[in-house]
């Protein structure tokens, strides 16, 4: 690919979300001489921007903000620390080590960097790659599209499929669009959010929570009609909303080579979002399911921090003494999921997801027979919904003795 | 009410209604293209396998046999001079049981019948070294090295829009609800108005033997053949590198797994009789099908995110082969029948089309080269540059379409798209892997500013 302009930075920060921002920022405020980030939307500030409520920032930033604020609060940091942030600018292409193409409004730029840092994030699978047959009407989105047509009325009565936290968000954005949610529908024994946040929400306004069915066709020529559930029931609707079930935006990543966790889909990353590519970091929900703005800020942090160590140090060998986290039984996965003695992840703490509901189920991490923690979680666990550990057991992993386990007791 | 007199009117706009008016409009007549649905080229020609046949497995001795075989040296040569993107992949068909490996030579055979010799018989050995990533047990396969894949939707597009910009006259959204014929033609009524014509042509795809009953015909009926076809996300599209095709027995049928030209992988499709015409829903038994087939054709493919599932119906009928009828003393001609081979072989039907009704007495002079106008279309292939490369602003990132793309697709002064579907065909909006979750208010305020109407209106289009 033959591009119009070449040049050299220091970091190329590829994702303008919060962590993205976050790690930028830290990388200027450590010294770092030129940081570039690039963000393939018009406006930097990620998911933020769309997400029209309150709680923003409280883990970085101290205080409750609302989405939009929260975003031009992080971009306004960046810019003033002295970060080039681009927007309308996608890397589409790697053409060699830490060496990628932008499209830009101005063309393609070759960029080579010292060190790229991965932040694309995370986006909800849509009705295709959840293969829900039926017909293909108009009204079926996701709660992003939703969000983002703020202002057009999408419907009267919608169906939300998922009972994560993002779905009981999307029956308030829909509310506020004139649409009414006719139920929310879930394969699973319940919801898989706080039930603050479902009865304001959804049982406030009579919203019904069906668990324990699945949509099972969408039925509608030209315009959705009803939705047909796994029980045979038809709920007549003229919407339909996919939420939740998160998959890494992780195109960038595997155009570069980078390594994918098999079982999240999500780049393979340590503690300090080294991927298995030298000079190549990654930080917040590219590597883990959804999670709050807030900490992929303080992850975009911690991994702007590593990737300043790595620069300040002479760019040296990268560490290959990582060994790999398993997550074992009930656990689907783990991130980081490749883990160095004595280097703490972000917080402290690991972030895990389960297939199961939980009270405060005990965990055991063990590396070759020996129990290197035990304990409970501190958040009850539910599907799809990623809680954290303490992760101070790092300190005791021994590089030699293989695999680290993590199994969920459910006893 | 909108009145028209034309020498032609083909029913239909359908690749092969579009391939039809393209060539009459090379000549010196009046010519109207008349469509039930909202677009061209969105009934049963969206929802092709996208290959550009060699006919090599057509029944020797057939219309079709012959048919695809011109059609296809025609489209060839055409893809390339209009942009219409084309890959030349080539296709092995992968032989996976004794029974289908003995099968190979008796296709090799039957593609020289047709006309068709450069086939060869692959090794297991070499069939592993060619696509590594097949599943365990492929025993041997059969080359078909000029198998292609094209953009099934630029291509009827492209006849369109030629036909339009050389004098046709397009109406969409105008199903033919009535026919009366006198000595001096026929007149066919739709909502849209009516259309005195001197000869028909019957190209209604699905709806061709009602049609066909209209001028007082029933010599076939339609009986709609589902096929679901499933979309895997471009990151797959490093997992093969032929157009992988099933051997047909006597007992399966089989699916294919393809490249497509837009750089996704395609899994399908399925083959279920049906009787309602209108039952493009896929459904959860095909599907199931089709990803049990895809996990023994190339396993990894299932690792690989969907983005899309398709439904096509193809028009069989009691035959297998083209039901090509002329009815010369009514001055109506009817091509009906016409399944998945419709795409290759359209040119070569217009030909045909056109040999037909100069038998039942029409007289044509051919416009003189330069009096022809020639248009292009957009590329939308993978391979070859597109807008974004060239600083435009990219609106939809999973495909690369810029907003002066998504605009000029209802701008158009042929033949522009009327809905939210008909853009994304013409650019690839929104049929990336993330299905619109990052651009579809972007998409939707532009797609309305091109067409004209407002963002609500466009959304109570099908996406």
């Amino acid at each position: 690919m033959t591009t119009d302009a070449d040049e050299t930075v220091d970091v190329l920060v590829v994702g303008g979300g919060p962590a993205g921002l976050a790690a930028a920022t830290r990388l200027r405020q450590l010294g770092v001489a030129r940081v570039v980030l690039a963000e393939r939307e018009r406006r930097a500030g990620g998911m933020p921007r769309h997400t029209l409520h309150r709680g923003f920032g409280l883990r970085d930033r101290h205080r409750s903000l609302y989405g939009p604020a929260y975003a031009t609060a992080n971009v306004a940091d960046a810019l003033a620390a002295g970060v080039e942030v681009r927007t309308d600018s996608a890397v589409v292409d790697w053409v060699g080590e830490r060496r990628v193409v932008l499209a830009t409004p101005g063309g393609l730029r070759t960029v080579t960097a010292g060190a790229v840092v991965i932040a694309t994030g995370t986006r909800e699978r849509p009705r295709s790659a959840r293969l829900v047959p039926g017909d293909r009407p108009a009204g079926v989105f996701t709660t992003s599209a939703v969000q983002r047509l703020e202002a057009v009325r999408t419907g009267r009565r919608a169906v939300v499929v998922g009972a994560e936290h993002v779905s009981f968000s999307a029956i308030d954005t829909l509310a506020h669009a004139g649409c009414a949610t006719v139920a929310v529908v879930t394969p699973h024994a319940s919801h898989q959010s706080y039930a603050p946040l479902v009865w304001w929400s959804a049982r406030r306004r009579h919203v019904p929570v069906l668990t324990g069915v699945d949509v099972a066709e969408v039925v509608g020529r030209g315009r959705v009609s009803a939705v047909r559930l796994s029980d045979g029931r038809v709920l007549p609707c003229d919407t339909v909303v996919f939420t939740g079930d998160w998959i890494a935006e992780h195109q960038v990543a595997r155009l570069g080579g980078v390594d994918l966790d098999p079982r999240s889909k999500a780049p393979l990353v340590d503690a300090a979002g080294r991927t298995n590519r030298p000079g190549v970091f990654a930080a917040g929900n590219v590597t883990h399911g959804a999670l709050q703005a807030d900490w992929c800020a303080l992850e975009g942090r911690h991994v702007g921090e590593a990737a300043a160590r790595w620069l300040t140090a002479g760019a040296g060998p990268w560490p290959t003494d990582a060994v790999p986290v398993e997550p074992h039984g009930a656990l689907r996965w783990v991130a980081p999921g490749r883990l160095r003695a004595r280097e703490r992840p972000n917080a402290g703490r690991l972030v895990l997801a389960a297939d199961t509901f939980a009270r405060w189920p005990r965990l055991r991490v063990t590396q070759g027979g020996r129990v290197l923690a035990a304990g409970r979680s501190r958040t009850p666990v539910a599907p799809g919904r990623p809680f954290t550990i303490d992760a101070a057991f790092v300190d005791r992993i021994d590089p030699a003795a293989g695999p680290v386990s993590i199994g969920l007791d459910l006893r | 009410m909108n009145e028209l007199t034309v020498d032609v009117a083909v029913i239909g706009a359908g690749v092969v209604g579009c391939a039809t008016a393209r060539l009459l409009a090379h000549h010196d007549l009046a010519v109207a293209l008349v469509e039930a649905g909202p677009d061209v080229g969105a009934g049963t020609s969206k929802a092709n396998t996208a290959i550009l046949h060699t006919g090599f497995d057509a029944t020797p001795g057939t219309i079709e046999s012959r048919l695809v075989a011109r059609g296809s040296s025609l489209l060839r040569a055409y893809a390339a001079s209009v942009g219409i993107a084309v890959e030349e992949t080539g296709g092995l068909l992968v032989a996976w049981t004794d029974e289908q490996l003995e099968r190979l030579p008796v296709l090799q055979a039957k593609a020289v019948q047709n006309g068709y010799d450069a086939t060869r018989l692959v090794d297991a050995a070499e069939l592993a070294a060619l696509e590594p990533h097949l599943g365990p047990g492929a025993v041997g396969a059969l080359a078909v090295p000029d198998e292609h894949i094209i953009d099934p939707w630029s291509t009827p597009l492209a006849f369109a829009r030629e036909a339009v910009a050389n004098g046709a006259v397009l109406w969409r959204r105008a199903p033919v609800t009535s026919v009366a014929s006198s000595a001096e033609g026929h007149v066919l009524t739709t909502p849209a108005g009516s259309v005195r014509a001197r000869f028909v042509v019957n190209a209604a795809g699905l709806a061709g033997d009602t049609v066909h009953a209209l001028f007082g015909h029933r010599s076939f009926t339609i009986r709609p053949r589902r096929g679901e076809l499933i979309v895997f996300d471009e990151l797959a599209r490093g997992l093969l590198h032929h157009v992988l095709l099933p051997v047909p027995t006597a007992t399966t049928k089989g699916v294919l797994v393809s490249p497509t030209v837009f750089g996704n992988v395609l899994l399908g499709p399925t083959a279920d009789d049906i009787d309602d015409r209108t039952a493009t829903g896929s459904t959860r038994d095909g599907l199931d099908r089709l990803l049990s087939q895809g996990r023994r054709i190339l396993p990894r493919l299932l690792d690989e995110e969907v983005t899309a599932v398709y439904v096509g119906l193809r028009p069989a009928t009691e035959e297998s082969d083209y039901r090509i009828e002329l009815h010369a003393d009514q001055r109506y001609l009817c091509l009906g029948g016409i399944r998945s081979t419709g795409l290759t072989a359209a040119m070569g039907i217009a030909e045909e089309a056109l040999a037909l009704l100069g038998r039942a007495g029409l007289a044509a002079a051919t416009k003189a080269p330069d009096a022809v106008v020639p248009i292009t279309v957009p590329y939308l292939g993978q391979v070859g540059p597109r807008p974004w490369q060239t600083g435009e602003r990219i609106v939809c990132h999973c495909e690369r379409v810029t907003g002066l793309e998504i605009i000029a697709a209802g701008t158009d002064p042929f033949v522009p798209a009327l809905d939210l579907d008909g853009v994304r065909r013409r650019t690839r909006a929104m049929l990336g892997r993330c299905q619109g979750f990052a651009c579809t208010a972007d998409v939707v305020q532009r797609a309305a500013s091109g067409i004209g109407i407002t963002e609500a209106e466009l959304l109570r289009s099908p996406t």
